[in-house]
């Protein structure tokens, strides 16, 4: 990555399917993506409901798109911070996300976990760390 | 004369649900829809408000939506019927009113 990468972090707080933030956020990263940026997302309150696994939009007629945080790591987008807190007050715990993996290019090409779960305050020291904050 | 209430906004984002469920009266029924869903998950910060009116209020939720989400029937809160659209509509006609919490 280049020297001059500038470090972005979109912060999604909106569950999805009830309103259109969420899956504009991920358009937006995956968009964003092209430019080499150095890229973090951050799922905090409702927005841990994004990626939760077993999601079935047949009945609702709305296109699923949880399986394209999946594809994320094809895109170096591999840092993914889930706050604790917000898992836990929703009653949900890291067993109810979908698992979301990255090849390491630097590491042989081993696969790696893209979800890191972080505490309220590592988040906040993650928001602070920032260049541009993207929220939706 | 009873009323068919609906909560469509998650109970952590806004005061729908926990308005809903004090104005709500013995015998209406409340159906959770759309992102109001995730108010049925069992072991929630909200989970006990839930429980505690399911003897006088008859509270459902809508199936699609919690399939959506991805929020397994095993993990709703006891108490809570799951409805699918056809029982939307048996809701909406059983009861006299029907009132919306957006």
């Amino acid at each position: 990555m280049e020297n001059d990468a500038k470090r972005f972090l979109y912060v999604n707080r909106k569950a999805p399917y009830g309103t259109i933030y969420a899956l504009e956020s991920l358009e937006v990263v995956l968009i964003g993506a092209a430019f080499e940026q150095n890229v973090s997302l951050a799922f905090l309150d409702d927005g841990v409901f994004q990626l939760t696994k077993g999601q079935d939009t047949q009945g609702i007629g709305v296109k699923n798109f949880s399986p394209t945080y999946r594809a994320l790591g094809d895109y170096d987008v591999n840092k993914l911070y889930v706050e604790k807190e917000s898992l836990e007050e929703r009653g949900l715990s890291v067993d109810d996300l979908q698992e979301i993996t990255y090849e390491d290019e630097d590491d042989d090409w081993e696969e790696k976990p893209s979800i890191n779960i972080v505490s309220r305050s590592e988040m906040a020291d993650i928001m602070a760390n920032q260049d541009v904050v993207l929220s939706f | 004369m009873s009323t068919l209430h609906t909560v469509n906004k998650s109970p952590f984002s806004t005061q729908s649900l926990v308005s809903c469920l004090g104005h709500a009266k013995d015998g209406d029924t409340v159906l959770l829809i759309e992102d109001g869903v995730y108010g049925a998950i069992s072991q929630s910060g909200i989970s006990d408000a839930i429980s505690a009116r399911a003897t006088e209020v008859n509270l459902c939720v809508l199936q699609p939506d919690l399939e959506a989400r991805g929020v397994d029937a095993a993990k709703v809160v006891e108490g809570v019927n799951l409805v699918d659209y056809s029982g939307f509509v048996e809701l909406a006609a059983k009861h006299s009113l029907t009132q919306a919490w957006l």
